[in-house]
C-alpha cells in the first residue's frame, strides 16, 4: 500500500464512529469601524512604521521625502513616478541585496490590526522586491482600507500568493520583548493617501510618528 | 552535533533538576510574565473573543472529522496549483522524501523556517546524517542550534536563554558556521537581533533550497500559511528555487474564509499582538516569482493515533499558538526541556502520548501527570482544547495499561476505593487515624498558626512532609461528632 | 457533603457549615452514608477504583433537594467527573447528583439569594481563589461578596491570586518538587500582603499552603470560608 493509501486508511479507521462535524456559530462580520483611516493610521504607526497621510497629488513628493535619495527599486508598473528609481529587470537576490529601498503599492489595508497586505499583482512587484531592501515605502489608498481581517480575506485571492505585513521586521525571541529590524525591511513608511477623509479637520499635512525618524517627512 | 530528547528521565525527575536552575527560574519567570500581560491586553480589546474561539474550534472540528476528503481536496488543489505532493506515514519516510528532494539538487545546505513538524521528525540531524547541513534562520532557533541546546517553548524555543546568555552563545559559535559575530557585540536585544541578520543574510542569498512548515494548509484553494515575524521566513519561502514544506495532515482547514478566524485568534494568542509583522501565503507555484518548485509532505507520524482517540483528538486542534505553555504555572517553573519533547506545556502533556502511545515507556506515562489541573491552560487556548479533560482521560489510559499493577499506589488506591466506598468503612478508618492523631498530636511539638497541632515528619510521608507540615488528624471526625451530638442539636 | 478530606482532617470545618446553614434557615443532614466523591481516583486514572466510591456517594445523597459541600474542588468532581465515571460503568444513573450539587459560595448567593451572613471577623484575610471553584465552577466573586459583607474583617488584594497553588489532589506527591515551588511562591504571595488569614473555599488547597505557610514560621494562619462566615460577635 502506498503512503498516501494507508495514511489515508487510518484516518478513515480513526473516525469510525465520529460524530458528525459541528456547525460553525457564527462570529461578527464587518463590524463598522468609525474613523476607519485614522484607526488604521494609528495601529500602523503602534507597530512603530511611519505613517504618512496626504493626498493623491502628493504622493510622489511624499515617496521622495521617504526616500531621502536611497537606491531605489520600484516594480515596473509602479503607477508614481520616483525620480532616480530603477524599475525591476528581475534582478537576483544579491543584486537586489545591493538596493537600498523599496516603493511598492499594496491589495489592501486592515484597519483593526495596522496590517497591510500585498497581493504582488499590479505595483506591487514579486515578493523578493519587497523582502531585501532595507527600506519599504508602501502606498495604500483609503479605499483600500477595511475594517478588519474577516473582510480582508474576503477580498483577497487565494491563489495569488500574498505577504501580510504589520509593522517592520521584529522579533519577541529574546526574553519575549518585542524588538524591531531583523531580517525584512527594517524601516517600513506607510503612505496612506486619503481622498476626501483627512483626519479631524487637519489639513493635509502627514502624521509622523515614533521610530524611524531618518524616514519621516 | 545535536542534542537529543531521546532518553530523558520522567517528568519529575527532570522537573527537579530545572526546578534548582535559578537562572531558569529568572528567565521564565520574566518572559511568561511579560507574555501574559500582552496576550491579556490584545484578547481583551476583542470583544467577540469567545465567539471567535467557539468557531475556532468548530472549524478545526470540521477539518478533523471530514479529514480523509479535506485531505484530497487540500492534495488536489495543491496539484491543480503546480505543488508536488508527498505522503508520510512516519518521521523516517517524511525525513527521506526532504532528503531526496535535496538531493536531487546536488545542495549541502538547507535553510530552514521554523517548524515544529520538522523538530518533531529530527529532520536536521537526519539531514546532517547525509551530509546536508539545515541553518535554523528564526532567531530563537538558530540561538538553540548554535548553542547546541535543546528548544524549551514551541513558540520562543530558547526562552530559557536571557540576553547575556545568547551574547555570548554568537560570540562564541558564530563564526564557526558562518559571519561571524560583531567582536563588539553587547547584550542589547537590537545589537543581537543585527548580529542574527548579518550572520544568516549570506546564507539566505545564496541558499538553493529551502524547508518549512505551516500554519495552515487550505483544503479549498491549496493555500499554504506561515505565521512569522523576523522576516526570515520571507527569505526561505521566497528566495530560494526549491521550497520543501512538512505539514503535519491535521493543519488542514477548510476553506480559504476560516482563515479569518484564525489569522486573528493566532498572533493575540502567540506573541501577544494584534497581528504578527508577517504572514506568508501561497498556492503551489507563482510563475516568475518564488521557488518554482514546490513539494508539500503531508505528515502523520502518529496524528491518525490521535485522531483515533475520542476524547484526545481534540489535541489535533491546536495552533502551536503557545498560550497555553506561557500561562501554565508548572512550565512557568520547570520550564520546556523538562517534558523531554519538542512539545512541552500542557499541550505536550497531552500531545506526546497521543501521537506515541502510552504504556510502553515511562516517561511519556509521566506527562499526563505533570499538571495540577488548574485549567489556566484550557482557558487560555484560542480553539478550546479541553486540557485538563484530555489530561484526566490519558491518566486512566496510562493506569489502564499497567493493569494490574501491584505499584504502591495502585495498592493505595484499591485500599482507598474500599475505605472511599461506604461511609461505615470511611468511619473506621477515621477513628484509627484519630487514635494515631491523639497520640503523636501529644509528642509533637510542632503547631500551625492558630494552635493545631503538626506533623512535620510522617513515616512514608516525606513526598509531603519534606517541604510542608501536617495538621495532626483531630481524635474525632466531623463524622463521629455528628453521631456522638446528633449534629450538634444534642 | 462534607467531603472526605473535611471529615477526616478539618472537622471544625463541617460544623462550621452546619451553624451557617442552620442560622440561615436550612434544614441541614448529614448522610452517614457518605465517604468521598470519588475524585482522587479519576484524577490519578484509577477509573475502575472510582466506580464503586461514586455509586455510594450518588445512592448517600438521593433524594435531598440540594448537595452543598465546603469545597470547589469536589463539587467540581461531582459535576464534571461523576459523568466520565458513569460512562466507564456504563451507567449514567451515576450522574444523578451532578445537576443538584453546590459549592457553598454558590449556594449562599444563587440558592439562598445572601451575601451578608451575619458574621463578625476582626482580622485581615487574603481570599485565594482556588482553581476548580474559580474556572471549573466559575463562583467568580461569590466569595469577595460574601467577606465584604463580613464586619469586622480586612480583605487585602493577593498579587496573582488566580495562580495555582501547586495541590492538585496527587500531583503535590506525583510532582511534590514542582508543587512545593508553586506553593512556596503562592505563600510569599500571601505573607507580602500583610494578612493574618489566608482563607479559600478548598481546605486541600489550604493543608498544601498552610503546610508551606507553617514550615516557613510564617504566623499566617489558613482557614476555610465556612469557618470564617460562621463567626459571629458572640462565637468569635
Amino acid at each position: 500500500m502506498s503512503a498516501r493509501e494507508e495514511v489515508l486508511a487510518r484516518v478513515r479507521a480513526a473516525l469510525a464512529g465520529a460524530p458528525t462535524p459541528p456547525a460553525v456559530p457564527p462570529v461578527r462580520s464587518g463590524r463598522p469601524l468609525e474613523e476607519l483611516l485614522d484607526r488604521f493610521a494609528e495601529r500602523v504607526a503602534d507597530y512603530r512604521a511611519v505613517v504618512v497621510r496626504c493626498a493623491e497629488d502628493e504622493v510622489e513628493e511624499r515617496i521622495a521625502l521617504a526616500l531621502d535619495g536611497a537606491r531605489t527599486v520600484v516594480p515596473a508598473d509602479l503607477p508614481w513616478e520616483v525620480p532616480g528609481a530603477v524599475p525591476d529587470e528581475g534582478f537576483t537576490a544579491l543584486e537586489l541585496d545591493d538596493l537600498e529601498a523599496v516603493v511598492t503599492a499594496a491589495a489592501v489595508g486592515i484597519a483593526e490590526t495596522g496590517t497591510v497586505v500585498l497581493d504582488h499583482g499590479a505595483g506591487q512587484g514579486r515578493r523578493a522586491l519587497s523582502l531585501v531592501p532595507d527600506l519599504h515605502v508602501l502606498v495604500v489608498r483609503a479605499d483600500q482600507v477595511v475594517a478588519g481581517v474577516p473582510e480582508a480575506v474576503a477580498r483577497l485571492d487565494p491563489a495569488r500568493p500574498q505577504t501580510w505585513i504589520s509593522g517592520p521586521s521584529a522579533t519577541s525571541d529574546i526574553e519575549l520583548n518585542r524588538v524591531e529590524g531583523v531580517h525584512g525591511p527594517r524601516r517600513l513608511v506607510v503612505v496612506l493617501v486619503g481622498s476626501e477623509v483627512v483626519g479631524r479637520g487637519s489639513t493635509l499635512g502627514g502624521v509622523g510618528t515614533v521610530g524611524g525618524s531618518s524616514a519621516s517627512h | 552535533m545535536n542534542a537529543t530528547f531521546v532518553g530523558m528521565p520522567p517528568f519529575p525527575s527532570a522537573a527537579r533538576d530545572a526546578l534548582a536552575d535559578s537562572q531558569l527560574r529568572g528567565n521564565l519567570a520574566k518572559a511568561t510574565g511579560t507574555i501574559r500581560a500582552k496576550r491579556a491586553a490584545v484578547v481583551a480589546e476583542v470583544d467577540d473573543w469567545e465567539e471567535l474561539r467557539l468557531a475556532g474550534a468548530a472549524l478545526k472540528d470540521r477539518a478533523l472529522l471530514d479529514l480523509d476528503s479535506k485531505l484530497v481536496q487540500l492534495e488536489e488543489s495543491l496539484t491543480a496549483a503546480g505543488a508536488v505532493v508527498h505522503w508520510a506515514r512516519d518521521a523516517e519516510e517524511a525525513c527521506r522524501i526532504v532528503a531526496s528532494v535535496a538531493r536531487d539538487h546536488g545542495v549541502d545546505e538547507v535553510v530552514k523556517v521554523k517548524s515544529m513538524a520538522t523538530q518533531e521528525i529530527g529532520l536536521n540531524e537526519h539531514l546532517e546524517a547525509e551530509g546536508i547541513a539545515a541553518w535554523e534562520t528564526d532567531l530563537a532557533e538558530l540561538i538553540v542550534q548554535l548553542g547546541e541546546d535543546l528548544p524549551s517553548h514551541i513558540l520562543v524555543p530558547a526562552i530559557h536563554r536571557n540576553r547575556a546568555e545568547i551574547r555570548e552563545i554568537f560570540l562564541r559559535r558564530m563564526a564557526e558556521v558562518g559571519r561571524p559575530a560583531p567582536a563588539d557585540l553587547t547584550d542589547e536585544p537590537v545589537e543581537l537581533a543585527n548580529a542574527a541578520r548579518l550572520h544568516l543574510r549570506e546564507k539566505f542569498l545564496r541558499a538553493k533550497v529551502a524547508v518549512s512548515g505551516a500554519n495552515f494548509a487550505v483544503a479549498d484553494s491549496g493555500t499554504l500559511v506561515v505565521v512569522e515575524s523576523e522576516g526570515n521566513g520571507r527569505m526561505c519561502l521566497t528566495l530560494p528555487e526549491v521550497l520543501v514544506s512538512v505539514v503535519g495532515i491535521e493543519k488542514v482547514v477548510p476553506t480559504w474564509q476560516d482563515l479569518d478566524v484564525f489569522l486573528q485568534l493566532l498572533p493575540r494568542s502567540s506573541t501577544g499582538e494584534r497581528m504578527n509583522p508577517y504572514t506568508s501565503t501561497w498556492s503551489g507555484v507563482t510563475p516568475g516569482d518564488g521557488p518554482q518548485e514546490v513539494h508539500v509532505v503531508l505528515l502523520d507520524n502518529g496524528r491518525t493515533r490521535a485522531l483515533a482517540d475520542e476524547v484526545g483528538r481534540q489535541a489535533l486542534r491546536c495552533i502551536r499558538c503557545s498560550a497555553c505553555l506561557n500561562v501554565c504555572p508548572v512550565y512557568e517553573r520547570t520550564g520546556g526541556h523538562a517534558y523531554g519533547s519538542v512539545y512541552p506545556g500542557p499541550i505536550g502533556a497531552i500531545l506526546n502520548p497521543l501521537l506515541r502511545g502510552v504504556g510502553t515507556d515511562e516517561q511519556v506515562d509521566s506527562l499526563p501527570y505533570a499538571s495540577s489541573l488548574c485549567g489556566a491552560c484550557f482557558e487560555a487556548c484560542p480553539v478550546r482544547i479541553d486540557i485538563p479533560s484530555v489530561l484526566v482521560d490519558l491518566r486512566a489510559q496510562v493506569v489502564d495499561a499497567h493493569r494490574p499493577s501491584a505499584k504502591p499506589e495502585a495498592v493505595a488506591m484499591k485500599a482507598a476505593a474500599w475505605s472511599f466506598g461506604s461511609g461505615a468503612r470511611l468511619g473506621v478508618v477515621e477513628r484509627l487515624s484519630g487514635v494515631v492523631g491523639g497520640a503523636t498530636g501529644r509528642v509533637g511539638r510542632r503547631r500551625l498558626p492558630g494552635g493545631r497541632a503538626a506533623l512535620s515528619r510522617v513515616p512514608f510521608g516525606a513526598a509531603w512532609t519534606r517541604s510542608r507540615d501536617l495538621p495532626v488528624p483531630p481524635r474525632e471526625s466531623f463524622r463521629a461528632w455528628w453521631k456522638r451530638t446528633d449534629g450538634g442539636r444534642s | 457533603m462534607v467531603t472526605c478530606v473535611n471529615d477526616a482532617m478539618f472537622p471544625d470545618t463541617g460544623k462550621a457549615v452546619v451553624t451557617l446553614l442552620r442560622r440561615l434557615g436550612v434544614d441541614v443532614e448529614f448522610p452517614q452514608a457518605q465517604a468521598c466523591c470519588g475524585q482522587p481516583m479519576v484524577n490519578t486514572g484509577y477509573l475502575d477504583e472510582a466506580v464503586p466510591v461514586v455509586r455510594n456517594c450518588v445512592s448517600a445523597f438521593e433524594g435531598y433537594d440540594a448537595v452543598v459541600t465546603p469545597s470547589g474542588s469536589c463539587a467540581g468532581s461531582v459535576r464534571h467527573q461523576h459523568g466520565i465515571v458513569a460512562r466507564r460503568a456504563g451507567d449514567p444513573a451515576l450522574g444523578a447528583m451532578s445537576d443538584r450539587t453546590y459549592e457553598l459560595s454558590e449556594f449562599l448567593v444563587d440558592v439562598l439569594g445572601v451575601t451578608d451572613v451575619g458574621a463578625y471577623f476582626p482580622h485581615t484575610v487574603a481570599y485565594h481563589p482556588t482553581c476548580h471553584s474559580l474556572r471549573m465552577l466559575g463562583v467568580g466573586d461569590r466569595p469577595h461578596q460574601l467577606l465584604r459583607a463580613v464586619r469586622g474583617l480586612r480583605l487585602v488584594d493577593l498579587p496573582k491570586a488566580e495562580e495555582c497553588c501547586g495541590f492538585g489532589g496527587t500531583f503535590a506527591l506525583k510532582n511534590a518538587d514542582t508543587s512545593v515551588a508553586m506553593g512556596s511562591d503562592k505563600a510569599r504571595q500571601v505573607v507580602n500582603t500583610g494578612a493574618e488569614v489566608l482563607v479559600a473555599g478548598d481546605n486541600s488547597c489550604l493543608m498544601h499552603v498552610g503546610g508551606l505557610l507553617s514550615r516557613q514560621r510564617s504566623g499566617v494562619r489558613v482557614m476555610h470560608l465556612a469557618e470564617i462566615l460562621a463567626s459571629t460577635e458572640t462565637a468569635a
